[in-house]
């Protein structure tokens, strides 16, 4: 927790010593030779290490992405820094981190008054609500009175308020800071219901003693459009990342995955994946990158769909099912603009 | 000053002013002083300019803007409709709660265990030293951690809650005892007590007036006590006992009404008295000792028992030593409060980082966070001067 305060006061202190960079990330980047990405301390499916201290998740593959656009297919130059929900906005204001891959609600304030801009949604959520099995409680509905463990500086903690307020409910918070503690905290009956994002609930049962003992109640109650966030005032930063993002999607779309994305890239006739792969046109250029931006970042990741499977879908243990962040073709809400 | 450089100068024969060591000392002064000055207001402006310049709203207009978030332990009038200047207060009263406490249990067991330290009883002090040199060692984090998560996981779940005397209950929610509610005939009760003290406080000075006078003292013991306990007590019954108690009751989730003391308050609490008492006790122990041992001897040839000796001739000296380093062990307790975000008690830091969050503003948050641990730290050793000052030997 000091750990945190510190490093707060740190950015704080290099936000009024330094000039944050405003423009070309890119330039810093390749110089480095590493990108650096902030993500989540651990949520498994999303950012977590794994026995050998690998990092891995949907988050991770996003880091990954982007490093393998920018070094030519080497998706190992990627510097990751674990951050708290309170320590990553700092972080990447004051240019500790290029990009910040970790779960992040797309808000207006968070657009606008932060100094920052998302790039897209590479998840689609909302809050959710976890209970003991043998409370015998089917409905959020039921909760009045309820105490609530919550992470501190979340969209959550105020969609909680809200949801209650709305609905004339009483409820006492219990506010910690991380994660971990609070999932601790309410195993330990110091709370009756754990609230996060739906995804991150699945994540935190499966890390309890007896995960069969709690149940996810039905009611989702905020949209939670989470994201890839870069610093405002450098356009060409926000444009790559937004098309590694929409790249990966219309991969997707397009039927390109990493087995067959060197065969496609050779022989491919349809023109959209031409474009894509950078067979025909400048695409890759304009955006300050080789032409075969997309073919590096497959072969690395995969596309959307494949990265989605790899660490959430329904053969990993958080069982998640694509729903709305289905592709659009497919009655999900994942949509990219074209590449033309 | 410059009358003094006059003074020195006139008589003399007319020195250079680089020379001079009274005049150049002012010079190097000031110049320090403008320096400062000047390095403050650059950092100030930088950091206004970085921030704009990174499009990041600055200024501390969000403190008005509504916060929207709710607090668990709210000691003053608070909702999510507040705003978050309101919040930050909320989260400044109970930083202050959780060291005023702290700072009294603190004082206590760590004055207990620095005199155990010194005890002819060898268990005493052994078990004091091993207090001492357990609790001084871990970090304070990790003692809070143990009283939070440690505490809570034996504690049961509020149906299952342990019944303890007076309509009082234990769970992992924390302690609920029944609260009073008193009728406005209580401020009789009130009125004698606050008599009942003040008559005490008039009868102990005019015995000490007398003995000095006289050499006599006359018991006052039970007539204190009296004062103290039984007129108010009587005004009570004779007012009709006015007062009601409120019995905490068990709903679906929880038990609710009555008083209500929280885990994450009783885990910072006794973790930061417990951790601090360790370092108190050391001082008094320290500050003993330093008493040299004639003093003890002097005492004792003068008839003094040993308790009488402590009290009135070695504490008092004692003190002169203890209290400087106490003031430091008072203010570190007060600022590792802040470790309370880690077990959720909703102090200034806590407060303060959800703020922080939902507004972006870290820079400012920072400001006030450290401008009101500066206000509080110089008000504690301001007041704790002002009683060494007080406690201090009178030469005469």
């Amino acid at each position: 927790m000091k750990n945190s305060i510190l490093a707060l006061l740190g950015s704080v202190a290099v936000a009024s010593a330094v000039v944050p960079a405003t423009a070309a990330t890119l330039d810093d980047v390749k110089n480095r030779g590493t990108l650096r990405c902030g993500v989540n301390t651990g949520l498994p499916g999303f950012a977590s290490q794994n026995d050998q201290g690998e990092w891995q998740g949907l988050d991770i593959d996003y880091c990954k992405a982007v490093a393998a656009a920018i070094f030519d297919g080497d998706a190992s130059k990627v510097q990751y820094s674990p951050l708290s929900a309170v320590q990553r906005f700092p972080a990447l204001q004051n240019n500790e981190v290029d990009l910040l891959a970790r779960n992040t609600t797309w808000t207006m304030d968070r657009d606008t008054a932060l100094g920052l801009n998302f790039v897209g949604v590479n998840y689609y959520d909302g809050q959710g609500f976890m209970v003991r099995r043998d409370l015998n409680v089917t409905s959020a509905l039921q909760l009045s009175g309820a105490t609530v463990c919550v992470q501190s500086g979340t969209t959550t903690e105020l969609n909680l308020t809200d949801y209650f307020r709305a609905n004339n409910m009483d409820f006492n918070p219990v506010v910690i800071e991380s994660q971990d503690s609070v999932n601790t905290a309410y195993e330990q009956g110091r709370c009756d219901v754990l609230t996060t994002d739906a995804s991150g609930l699945y994540a935190s049962r499966l890390e309890m003693s007896n995960p069969d003992e709690h149940i996810v109640l039905p009611e989702i109650i905020s949209k939670e459009p989470l994201g890839p966030v870069v610093r405002q005032g450098d356009e060409q930063w926000f444009d790559l990342v937004k098309w590694v993002h929409f790249g990966l999607i219309n991969a997707e779309e397009l039927g390109v995955t990493q087995e067959n994305v060197e065969d496609m890239a050779a022989n491919s006739e349809n023109p959209d994946i031409r474009r894509l792969l950078g067979a025909d046109d400048n695409f890759g250029e304009d955006i300050g990158l080789t032409n075969q931006w997309m073919v590096h970042v497959i072969k690395a990741v995969g596309n959307y769909g494949e990265i989605f499977d790899r660490n959430v879908g329904p053969d990993t243990p958080l069982k998640i099912q694509r729903g709305q962040n289905a592709l659009w073709t497919k009655g999900g809400l994942q949509y990219a603009p074209p590449v033309r | 000053m410059t009358a003094d450089t006059e003074s020195i100068s006139v008589p003399h024969e007319r020195i250079s002013l680089m020379r001079d060591p009274h005049t150049r000392g002012l010079v190097i002064q000031i110049l320090m002083i403008i320096a400062i000055l000047a390095f403050a207001s650059w950092l100030v402006n930088n950091t206004v300019q970085n921030l704009a310049s990174a499009r990041i709203a600055s200024g501390f207009g969000f403190l008005s803007a509504r916060a929207g978030f709710d607090i668990g332990q709210a000691p003053i009038a608070y909702t999510s409709n507040s705003t978050y200047g309101r919040a930050l207060f909320v989260g400044f009263v109970n930083t202050v709660i959780v060291a005023a406490c702290g700072i009294v249990l603190a004082t206590i067991v760590g004055f207990l265990i620095g005199i155990g330290r010194l005890s002819r009883n060898y268990l005493l002090r052994a078990l004091s030293t091993i207090y001492v040199e357990t609790f001084r060692n871990i970090p304070p984090l990790l003692v809070i951690l143990f009283w939070y998560f440690g505490v809570l996981s034996v504690l049961p779940l509020p149906r299952n809650a342990v019944e303890l005397p007076f309509g009082s209950y234990l769970s992992n929610r924390g302690l609920q005892t029944p609260a009073a509610v008193f009728e406005q005939a209580a401020l009789l009760t009130l009125a004698a007590f606050a008599f009942g003290i003040a008559a005490t406080v008039f009868l102990v000075r005019q015995n000490r007036k007398r003995q000095l006078e006289t050499g006599e003292r006359r018991p006052i013991l039970w007539l204190s006590v009296g004062l103290i306990i039984g007129l108010p007590l009587l005004v009570f019954v004779a007012t009709g006992s006015p007062v009601t108690f409120e019995l905490p009751t068990a709903t679906r989730f929880n038990l609710v009404g009555g008083w209500q003391i929280k885990p994450e308050f009783l885990s910072l609490f006794l973790a930061l008295s417990f951790y601090t008492a360790a370092f108190i006790a050391e001082i008094v122990r320290a500050g003993i000792v330093a008493v040299s041992k004639g003093q003890t001897e002097a005492a004792s040839a003068l008839g003094l028992t040993r308790g009488q000796s402590l009290r009135l001739v070695i504490v008092p000296q004692a003190f002169r030593v203890i209290i400087p380093p106490l003031t430091s062990q008072y203010l570190n307790l007060t600022k590792n409060s802040s470790l309370g975000l880690a077990v959720g008690y909703p102090d200034l830091v806590a407060v303060g980082s959800t703020v922080l969050n939902q507004t972006g503003q870290s820079v400012e948050v920072v400001a006030v966070w450290m401008v009101v641990y500066l206000g509080l730290s110089v008000a504690t050793a301001a007041f704790m001067n002002w009683f060494n000052a007080r406690m201090a030997l009178v030469e005469r």
